[in-house]
Order: structure tokens, then C-alpha cells, then sequence
């Protein structure tokens, strides 16, 4: 399958294989407003499978929110039509505002005003607890 | 309602992610309030102004020294009885606790302060809609130190976090009780001397009860404990509080069903509720509720010194025979509560017990 390459913009690459919508949902990236490629399910030397995402045009993304969502993806920049740079994102210690605690004995479904504030609980698995009620997070 | 809070799984909000850069410390909510700046441990360096969430917010150094202080307070009742002159305890009781209310009410008016408060949310300005934060923003202008009770998992961080004055949890929702495990620890430092090199057994509800789950976590932080976990299978430990023991080298555990069978290793035992409800079929508990029901037959298998512990209230898991028993230990417990909450209470407000040497400092003169 051949996708025509961005000129100037951002892939993310290694997005695990299906979940680039929800990358796109998290990054708060609008695909009914953006010239974007979305490249699902194709195969990967290193993960068997993987989606990717080519955005044209510069784009700051949130690699704090990325590692969250999917940490194993890779962000290509884009530059005159070649890849110029690569960054990995980061596994944060603390999210804001990112997910909502589905637990219904939280204290944030019930008092007004209250930031939605996740930690990092377990690094390896990769693991959000909420910071009031420590219900681990659902993705 | 679970409905409603399924639909917000993947919902995004507003703001992005903020880094935590205080060097990516697990410990959410070591919430200080006024003086006490953290030190490098993440721990405050003072108790002072300390508001207690959970027991990870202090040191275990700083436990040791509440169980030194509550020796001392029991020992010397008539001279800190005067200690919180003028000092104003409010107990917030969002749902009805009458027995943990009066524990921290009875502290503060034995170390000579007042108290104000409410229990039950209908009393209060809830029932008008006022959030947790803006009470407590308005009860800090009143009082020296805040006791909250509420049905809510989080609500005491929320309450530490809008107070100006420190906030001690007294239970919030299922999550954390943190005097109640001082309790705990407090009655196995009067039977035994030392709360470490220790076998403990735990009997009955190992999956819901928040007790269980809050003791085995701080006897970790001090090590070397033996833990044997009797429960059936239904209410077996959840695996984040086995992977808590073995991430302590210096602890192990076991898991067994019968109570006759480990009993006679044991030198604590901590028997908690199974309740009718936890179980899927009528049958099963049936089958195994007279196996978590301690009486003089099994005590009859128990070491000599045994310590029974139980955060009560008990329904029927201990039989009144065994009350009589001298390895009963479980009304010592509520007394041990109160002299912790004495402890923590005049620790947070700042108030030093007369004639009352700190235990590092004593440490470091011998």
C-alpha cells in the first residue's frame, strides 16, 4: 500500500495497530479538519503491526499525552519532504484533565471544581491511578 | 449510575498533561498545609501542620514516634491534659461513624481542647449543596485541626487540599482509615513490644476490607513480617497487595482457607468481616461461614501470647466466649485508637507534651 509522503508536517509511527483514532482523539487532532494519512494495520518489522499517522503542516503535538496513549509510538519531523528529526515521547508522572475516573465512589463524580488528576502508579505496565480514589485508569 | 460514568471512559477534557516534576514520587496527596516543608524523602520534616490523607503521607520513623508519643500520653494522663488549651477540634462526619467520631472527640477534650462538628450530611450545609472545599475552607477560620468522615473514595484529600489547618481522614469511603491502622499497629506495639518479627495472621474479607489492605502496606514499610492470609476464595487478597509483600525482601506470605489449620502459627490475628452479600452463592457461604468464626474450640489451637485484633464492630466472626480469653485484643485496640488520635492530634497542631522526650532524640543520646 503506498501512501503519498508529507512534505512538511509530522508521522507518528509504531501507533499500536488499530488505536490511531484514538491517538488523534486524545491529541485533540480534528481529522474532519485536518489534511492527514491514516495508515492502520499495516506490518511492522518490530511490532508485527502498527498504525501510522502522516499530518501535513507543523503541528505541536503533546508527547506527554502520547506516551499516555500510546508509548511505544515514534514522532518523525518532516521537512522539505525528509524525516529531520525523531522524538520519542515520555510516560508522564501526572496527567490533567486527560481521562475522566470511571469510579462511581470517587470524589471527583460527586464535588464540583475538581481537576481530573492521574499518576503514574506502575511504570513497566505503564499505569495511571486516579489521585483520589487510586482507581487504576481504563484507556 | 454506573452507566453514566461508563460513557466518560475515553472522554478528553480541556487542559493537556502537566509533568510532575518532583522527582516522580508514587505518593499522591502528601498534602502540607501550613509549616513543614517536604525534605528530600518526599516526607514532611515535621508533623506539624501535617495533614494525614494516608498513612504514606509520613515517614515510618514519624509512626514510630506517634507509637512512642501514645505510650507516653497513656502513662502520663493527668500531665498532657492540658497540652491543646484553647484548641479547637472539628469532626466533619459526612455519613454517621459514632464510635471513630467519638475516638477523635474524646482526644482532643483529654488533651484539654474543645470540639465542634456535625455527623451526618442532613445536618449540614451538604444538604444545601456547599462543596467539600468550600467547607472546609470556611471551618479552617474556626479550628486548629479537622477530622473528616465521608462516603466518598478521595474526599479527605480534596478536604486537605481546600484547608488552611491540618485535615486527619477518618475514613473516606472505602479508600483509606488511617487511625484505624495507628490502631492497629498501636495494639501489636503494647501486646508484643515491637511491630516487626512478626506473624500475622489475617482472617475474613481479604479483597474489600480497606483495614486489611492498609496494615499489610505499613507493616511492610517496617519489614520482616510473616503474613498468612486465610480466606476463601472468593475474598482472596487482591494481587496489588501481594506484590506489595513480595516487593518487601524481609516479608513473605501464605494464602490458606482454614483457619483451624494456620491458627496455631500465628501471633496476631486479625479477623475481619465476611459478609453474606461478597459471596456469589448462598451455598458457599453456607458452607464456610462457621470456618471464619473464631471461638474457644479454635483459640483452644492458638499460641499461648496470640493477640486477636479486629477493627469492630463485630457481628457474629468472634464468638463472646472469647472475649474473656486474655489474647482478646481487640476493645485494648479502641483504647490504643483514641491514644493515637491523641498522639496525631497535638503532633499536627504542634502542641508539645509536657515532659515528653521525642524518640530520635533519645535515639541519638544513647
Amino acid at each position: 500500500m503506498e501512501v503519498t509522503s508529507i512534505q512538511n508536517g509530522i508521522i507518528i509511527d509504531h501507533v499500536p495497530a488499530g488505536q490511531a483514532l484514538k491517538v488523534l482523539e486524545y491529541l485533540k487532532i480534528n481529522p474532519a479538519k485536518t489534511r492527514l494519512a491514516l495508515i492502520m494495520n499495516t506490518t511492522s518489522n518490530r511490532f508485527g503491526s502498527k498504525d501510522i499517522i502522516k499530518i501535513e503542516t507543523e503541528r505541536d503535538i503533546n508527547l506527554e499525552v502520547l506516551g499516555f496513549v500510546a508509548r511505544q509510538a515514534t514522532v518523525d519531523i518532516v521537512r522539505g519532504g525528509t524525516i529531520v528529526d525523531k522524538v520519542r515521547p515520555t510516560l508522564p508522572e501526572h496527567i490533567v484533565n486527560v481521562l475522566t475516573c470511571t469510579n462511581p465512589r470517587c470524589v471527583t463524580s460527586s464535588e464540583v471544581g475538581l481537576d481530573q488528576m492521574f499518576h503514574l502508579a506502575q511504570r513497566e505496565r505503564g499505569e495511571y491511578r486516579c489521585d483520589y480514589c487510586d482507581e487504576k485508569a481504563k484507556r | 449510575m454506573s452507566v453514566e460514568y461508563a460513557s466518560q471512559v475515553d472522554s478528553v477534557a480541556e487542559d493537556s498533561i502537566v509533568g510532575d516534576g518532583a522527582g516522580g514520587s508514587d505518593a499522591v496527596g502528601s498534602a502540607t498545609v501550613q509549616s513543614a516543608p517536604a525534605n528530600a524523602s518526599g516526607y514532611p520534616s515535621s508533623l506539624v501542620g501535617t495533614s494525614v490523607v494516608t498513612l504514606d503521607d509520613i515517614s515510618t520513623s514519624q509512626i514510630s514516634e506517634l507509637l512512642h508519643r501514645a505510650q507516653y500520653i497513656d502513662a502520663h494522663r493527668k500531665t498532657v491534659a492540658h497540652t491543646c488549651d484553647g484548641r479547637v477540634l472539628a469532626t466533619l462526619f459526612y455519613e454517621p461513624s459514632t464510635r471513630t467520631r467519638l475516638s477523635f472527640e474524646t482526644a482532643m477534650l483529654r488533651l484539654g481542647g474543645q470540639v465542634i462538628g456535625f455527623a451526618g450530611a442532613q445536618l449540614s450545609s451538604v444538604s444545601k449543596g456547599e462543596s467539600i472545599s468550600d467547607t472546609l475552607k470556611t471551618v479552617s477560620n474556626y479550628v486548629d485541626v479537622v477530622a473528616i468522615r465521608h462516603p466518598k473514595e478521595g474526599a479527605a484529600l480534596v478536604a486537605s487540599r481546600a484547608a488552611s489547618v491540618p485535615v486527619i481522614n477518618a475514613g473516606d469511603g472505602g479508600h483509606m482509615h488511617p487511625t484505624q491502622t495507628l490502631a492497629d499497629l498501636a495494639t501489636l506495639q503494647s501486646r508484643f513490644g515491637r511491630i516487626q518479627n512478626l506473624t500475622v495472621g489475617l482472617c475474613g474479607d481479604l479483597t474489600f476490607g480497606r483495614t486489611v489492605h492498609s496494615l499489610i502496606e505499613t507493616l511492610c514499610r517496617f519489614g520482616n513480617v510473616n503474613f498468612v492470609l486465610i480466606s476463601p476464595d472468593e475474598l482472596k487478597t487482591p494481587q496489588y497487595v501481594l506484590d506489595r509483600i513480595n516487593a518487601t525482601p524481609t516479608c513473605s506470605y501464605v494464602e490458606m482457607s482454614d483457619l483451624a489449620e494456620g491458627i496455631g502459627d500465628l501471633d496476631v490475628l486479625y479477623m475481619t468481616r465476611v459478609q453474606k452479600e461478597r459471596f456469589f452463592n448462598e451455598d458457599d457461604y453456607l458452607r464456610l461461614r462457621d470456618t471464619y468464626i473464631l471461638d474457644a474450640d479454635k483459640m483452644r489451637l492458638a499460641k499461648p501470647d496470640m493477640a486477636v485484633l479486629h477493627p469492630l464492630p463485630r457481628v457474629n466472626e468472634i464468638a463472646v466466649e472469647v472475649d474473656d480469653d486474655p489474647r482478646a485484643a481487640y476493645f485494648e485496640q479502641v483504647k490504643n485508637g483514641m491514644l493515637m488520635r491523641m498522639a496525631l492530634e497535638s503532633a499536627v497542631i504542634g502542641d508539645e507534651l509536657p515532659g515528653y522526650e521525642p524518640l530520635q532524640q533519645k535515639e541519638m543520646r544513647v
